[in-house]
């Protein structure tokens, strides 16, 4: 079993649901990320899902865009943000890490070399953003040689032969993109993903984590009674980014956004539910 | 002049590119997130019906006539041909279209696809605002909504540009990220299209994009190479020795080669944007100069760093200014099929003055790269010999850069 997958199965037992916060390496500094990922652990992220920065992130808004921006002004590198890990597993063995990012960075490293670096660096887990299971299948057969999941993304117009095919080729979870557009963009509707997610669920087993418009910790609660994973990203990013000229604050207070989401999620979630 | 030995006068054997998945090879494909994959394939299933739809035929073919202004000539370059004491000079004049380049073939095409889908707006990027303006003339005319988004830098050396697009009613945005040229224009079209998928068609503009982009592009401009086969063959009486085209994303030159790429007498030439030439850095020629990567959802050759990071172009011709190419013409090169050369900024200003006063046709700097390589071809070639050149849009637009570079406002 996957180091995801384990941690899916430990949080449900606990009947607790996932957080998971994303943060770009490199923003706005290198020296932040790792004392950061700590931080976020330690206000109650259960995986931390790491931005791979890329020039051209097609796929994501003006916040994270402005993320990869800040970062690449250090040249944060895809093998500089393994380096992170490695420096991050030196005191947390535990909590999985994912990578998030566009594919060029790995199509220039090799994807055998990606997979095996990747998987001597501690990471658990690959989202591409730009690689959809039909052209996917060399990565992620390099990063299942290597015990590393391929988390896909589904959106509401994925067909259910598209949402099996990723069942099949991914771990780990699965990714529900809330709402059509780019990260960031707008408020979800928290009713129409939820009737998403009965409809996914029906061609899946692997757990369904939900992204993209989760601003608040009313919100992260409201998602948290029925998917498995929160995932907390521009929000986070765009705190960052209001901290960006005095980054020795960043590691102390971007990380209460977190707590406070955590605290709603656990007393609003299927574990109030059946206190 | 190298010809294709060995091989001449029968058909080449190539397989039909691209495959279900719009692969040329290992090239193309659809390298997108999720939320497109379904667009792309309703986009796909339409484009596939509707091109062997008689009536669909019918009107795209009347409206090539009577609003394009197609067939455009192919005219004998005989002056200049003389001066360069060679092979003589063809000039595909896509410059005469309506518009002013063969931007509008393409155009015309994925409107009239847009209209039958259903979808009231349309968004496009733009480069050199040559696209741009074919899309806001499309839209003026079926009454549709009409987004075009242009990189800042690109806003500020084509202000003629950027007015007829308003003029024709469309909203021009500003894109400021990254480098502020096309392909930034390009991500944040693609932006607006995630976000407004179900009431919006996004023309791109060029060969490139994820699958069926490439092939539909092409299609819809091979008209400018069937129609260069059938008057050549008339007017000389044989095929070319040889095409050239200048390749920024690649459509005017895919357009052209297309119908000729089983010709195995007939050499191609891609010439890409050499900016202050290919040993500075400082250029836009991926095919030359780069290596193999994903992006804009199609595998192909790109201008990157040893990171993966896109790095920034320069050309003196904006719709040059692409750090990417269509996958057709990757596969092209990696086959050997095609060539692919760089023209420096020099050489194409050089060749831009020469044809303007030598036949008095003023070319746009894209196609002035294409130019540029033929001064160099021709000489190396017979009198015998033919060579066609793309001349894909007109100068007008460009008449403010070309001043600046000599120290005139006008």
């Amino acid at each position: 079993m996957s180091h995801i997958a384990a941690r899916f199965e430990a949080l449900r037992s606990r009947r607790r649901v996932a957080l998971i916060p994303y943060i770009t390496a490199g923003d706005p500094e290198p020296s932040v990320t790792v004392p950061l990922m700590h931080a976020l652990v330690a206000a109650g992220a259960d995986i931390l899902e790491l931005g791979v920065p890329f020039s051209d992130p097609m796929a994501d808004g003006p916040t994270i865009q402005a993320a990869c921006e800040r970062a690449l002004r250090h040249h944060t590198g895809l093998r500089h943000v393994l380096e992170m890990v490695s420096r991050f597993r030196e005191q947390d063995e535990q909590t999985p890490v994912v990578l998030m990012g566009y594919l060029n960075p790995i199509e220039v490293m090799g994807y055998q070399a990606f997979a095996a670096a990747a998987h001597r660096a501690g990471v658990d887990g690959v989202l591409t953003v730009d690689l959809p299971p039909e052209e996917g299948r060399d990565l992620v057969g390099a990063l299942k040689e290597h015990g590393l999941d391929s988390i896909f993304l589904a959106a509401s117009n994925s067909s259910e032969q598209r949402i099996q095919q990723m069942s099949a080729s991914g771990g780990g979870f699965l990714y529900y993109v809330s709402f059509k557009g780019i990260t960031g963009a707008k408020q979800l509707d928290v009713d129409a993903v939820h009737e998403q997610l009965k409809r996914i669920r029906q061609h899946t087993d692997l757990p369904m984590g939900v992204g993209f418009g989760i601003r608040d910790a009313e919100t992260a609660a409201q998602i948290a009674a029925f998917a498995d994973a929160v995932i907390v990203g521009s929000v986070l990013v765009a705190r960052i980014a209001q901290l960006a000229d005095e980054p020795e604050r960043i590691v102390a207070e971007a990380p209460r956004l977190i707590a406070q989401m955590r605290n709603a999620m656990d007393a609003n979630g299927p574990l109030a539910a059946t206190n | 002049m190298v010809t294709q030995t060995g091989h001449a006068a029968e058909a080449l054997k190539l397989p039909d590119m691209p495959d279900a998945g719009g692969h040329f090879g290992v090239y193309g494909g659809r390298f997108v997130a999720e939320t497109l994959m379904g667009p792309l394939e309703e986009l796909r299933e339409a484009y596939e019906q509707y091109v062997r739809d008689a009536d669909f035929q019918a009107e795209l073919d009347r409206d090539l006539a009577q609003f394009v202004g197609r067939p455009s000539p192919l005219y004998h370059a005989e002056r200049w041909s003389r001066e360069l004491g060679g092979a003589q000079i063809y000039l595909k004049r896509e410059d005469l279209n309506h518009t002013g380049s063969h931007k509008i073939n393409n155009t015309v095409g994925q409107a009239m696809l847009a209209r039958r889908m259903g979808k009231r707006r349309i968004i496009a990027e733009t480069g050199a605002g040559q696209h741009g303006v074919a899309s806001a003339t499309v839209a003026a005319r079926y009454g549709m909504e009409c987004v075009v988004y242009m990189g800042a830098e690109d806003i500020k050396r084509q202000t003629i540009n950027v007015y007829r697009m308003r003029l024709l009613g469309a909203q021009v945005i500003s894109v400021e990220s990254g480098s502020k040229t096309l392909k930034d224009a390009l991500n944040e079209a693609m932006r607006d299209w995630v976000t407004n998928v179900d009431e919006t068609f996004y023309i791109i503009g060029t060969v490139a994009g994820p699958h069926p982009y490439p092939a539909m592009v092409r299609d819809f401009q091979a008209v400018v190479g069937r129609e260069a086969r059938a008057q050549v063959l008339a007017q000389a009486g044989r095929l070319p020795d040889a095409l050239i085209a200048c390749v920024g994303g690649g459509s005017n030159a895919i357009g052209l080669f297309h119908p000729f790429l089983r010709d195995a007498q007939v050499a191609l030439y891609g010439v890409e944007g050499g900016g202050e030439g290919l040993e500075s850095g400082r250029h836009a020629a991926p095919l030359c100069a780069g290596s193999p990567g994903v992006l804009h959802g199609n595998r192909t050759y790109l201008m990157e760093d040893e990171d993966g990071q896109i790095i920034e172009t320069h050309s003196v011709s904006a719709g040059l200014d692409y750090p990417g190419v269509g996958p057709e013409h990757a596969w092209l090169k990696d086959i050997g099929r095609a060539s692919y050369v760089a023209a420096s900024d020099a050489e194409a200003l050089q060749a831009f003055h020469e044809l303007t006063r030598l036949e008095g046709i003023m070319p746009a700097l894209e196609s002035s790269h294409a130019l540029a390589y033929a001064r160099k071809l021709a000489p190396t070639m017979d009198r015998e010999q033919i060579i066609i050149v793309n001349l894909s849009g007109r100068g007008d637009k460009d008449i403010h850069t070309v001043a600046a570079l000599e120290g005139l406002h006008v």
